[in-house]
């Protein structure tokens, strides 16, 4: 291998791991404010790219049906909970937020597409289309297990993965499709070419993941979401509500991961299944990470990329084993280490 | 004349025991009621049943209306609030986050800054050490940015769960003497404690919780000198 080639995988790399960064940025959120580590957010990444292909091919998206329905669902589930706690005084901000609000979205989204509108406002109207997705999956499936242990979370949430791949097949067919690059630019740097796509996923990751260390720093509700991450009874007693700060979770997460979508969607083919391997591979950045810190995550995601992008230099079949072979001994590298913390904090 | 905050017949189940049985007690406007009581009594289980945080049977009336079946959130936006005994701080945020967090349940968010000042200057501690992380303070000032963190919320109702728990015996006056001044704030105060002679010497009016059930009341000045309170709780002199 030249020292050209490493450059340009080592490029590649980067980019790559910059879209799994923002789904295992995502996957931190939500597990440590929920408990729950979401394996569908890679679904989440797919179904915005098959979103916006169709929306670039003028159809309107099974993503609306998809909302929809869910929203139906998640509304029937959260009426007859408050009916049977008594507090059906609260069913129209139930209404407005489980129903109305994910049946808006579709609607005007339903209304802008037949305005033929332009590349920018396509994005838009594909991130908004899926962030629905998260949080009423969030109320149908995990609020009514939310005080069960991790490891049954965890079970669900892989469970919920295949559902949804099912559903992806049935809401978007099995074509895979490739979105039109987001821009033509490129430049050589250091007498390798980089393409526009490339500089674009990088400093996407980096603004997205800016925007939420300012949201997490400076705003109030960022805080509360880090509050009942670090302690939930603590903020339960500010009057932080856990449903509330989850669901918000659940939709930052839901955006990062469409963002990665997006991005990905012009440099790979990506079919209703694509997520998995990408969720899995955020997810083992996250570990890496630690499954608690963001900068870990980002940097494992990234580290994991990179890896990935030498090993399929080196054989394109055999990546994934690559990648996941040398995980092991990372992981239980780290799991010796938080034994021997743990061992010095009983100390 | 009608109770602030009242619990009628309040039984509270935790393990599958009993471990509070029909107790009834009030807190009037202003007042600083305390419960006191041996380890185990049920004192600490009767605080989080009176927050919402453990489910209880009979009535708990805040302000004229049923709060007994409202989650933990609904009482703290009544400005219902628990400084609990592990004072749950977010140990990995600075001391202004906590404190700005302690304020989230109100909606009027115009007067927060003069809270925050309000606070600074009862504990100037805190100030100090605004930008430390609340994991690095000693146990006094946890206790102080616990106590500060729950006068962000402008509490109506405050109750503390031995607020003197494992700290110097100076530091508990400062505490004490903390306490005795939320009086002029207008703060009702629910005051549970181990350190009977502390809590009795603040208290306008007291209980006496032993195996989950209340013994004895009165005011506080008659209890403290109780020859059988005596002989159980203040150190026999």
């Amino acid at each position: 291998m030249t020292s050209d080639i490493a450059a340009i995988l080592a490029i590649d790399g980067i980019a790559t791991g910059a879209v799994y960064a923002l789904v295992a940025i995502g996957t931190v959120l939500i597990f440590t404010v929920t408990r729950v580590i979401f394996i569908p957010f890679g679904d989440i990444a797919a179904f915005t790219a098959l979103t916006l292909a169709a929306l670039d091919a003028k159809r309107f998206p099974g993503t609306g049906a998809l909302v929809v329905i869910l929203a139906c669902l998640a509304t029937l589930i959260e009426i007859t909970s408050l009916a049977r706690s008594g507090e059906l005084r609260l069913l129209p901000r139930a209404l407005s937020f489980y129903l109305l609000l994910p049946l808006a979205v579709v609607g005007a989204a339903w209304l802008v597409m037949r305005m033929d509108p332009p590349l920018a406002v396509r994005l838009v109207l594909a991130l908004m289309l899926t962030m629905p997705i998260s949080p009423l999956l969030d109320r149908i499936v995990f609020r009514p297990i939310a005080d069960g242990t991790v490891l049954l979370l965890l079970t669900v949430s892989v469970a919920l993965h295949f559902a949804l791949v099912g559903l992806g097949l049935l809401f978007f067919g099995p074509e895979g499709v490739r979105t039109e690059p987001l821009t033509s630019f490129s430049t050589v740097f250091a007498g390798v070419l980089i393409s526009g796509q490339t500089l674009l996923i990088v400093i996407a990751a980096l603004v997205f993941s800016g925007l939420l260390f300012l949201f997490f720093d400076f705003t109030l509700v960022g805080k509360s979401l880090r509050a009942t991450a670090v302690n939930r009874t603590g903020s339960r007693l500010m009057g932080i509500r856990p449903e509330r700060a989850g669901t918000i979770a659940y939709l930052l997460g839901s955006l990062m991961a469409g963002v990665s979508g997006i991005l990905i969607a012009p440099v790979n083919t990506v079919f209703y299944d694509s997520g998995f391997l990408i969720g899995l591979k955020a997810f083992v950045g996250a570990i890496v990470g630690g499954m608690t810190s963001y900068p870990g995550a980002a940097i494992g995601a990234v580290g994991v990329g990179i890896l990935e992008s030498f090993a399929s230099f080196e054989s394109s079949a055999l990546k994934d084993v690559i990648v996941f072979s040398l995980l092991i001994p990372i992981l239980i590298w780290r799991s010796l280490a938080s034994l021997h913390s743990e061992e010095e904090i009983e100390e | 004349m009608s109770s602030m905050f009242s619990l009628s017949d309040v039984t509270v189940c935790y393990d599958n025991v009993d471990a509070v049985r029909n107790v009834s007690l009030s807190v009037e406007e202003g007042q600083i009621v305390t419960v006191i009581g041996p380890n185990g009594a049920g004192k600490t289980t009767l605080l989080m049943a009176a927050i919402g945080l453990l489910s209880s049977k009979g009535r708990m009336v805040f302000q004229g209306s049923d709060i007994g079946k409202m989650s933990v959130e609904d009482r703290v936006e009544r400005r219902v609030c628990l400084v609990p005994e592990k004072r749950e701080l977010f140990s990995d945020m600075s001391v202004a986050d906590n404190l700005l967090l302690g304020s989230y349940s109100l909606r009027d968010r115009s007067g927060v800054q003069k809270t925050l000042d309000d606070v600074y200057d009862r504990f100037p501690r805190l100030k100090e050490r605004q930008r430390q992380a609340a994991g690095t303070l000693s146990g006094g000032e946890r206790q102080m940015l616990a106590l500060g963190r729950a006068l962000m919320a402008k509490p109506k109702l405050l109750m503390l769960d031995e607020p003197s728990l494992g700290l110097a015996p100076l530091i508990v006056r400062e505490i004490f003497r903390t306490i005795a001044s939320l009086r002029e704030l207008g703060v009702s105060i629910l005051l549970v404690e181990q350190n009977a002679r502390a809590a009795l010497e603040t208290a306008d009016y007291g209980y006496v919780l032993e195996t989950g059930e209340i013994v004895q009341s009165g005011p506080a000045k008659d209890l403290i000198h109780d020859p059988r309170l005596i002989t159980a709780y203040l150190g026999g002199h």
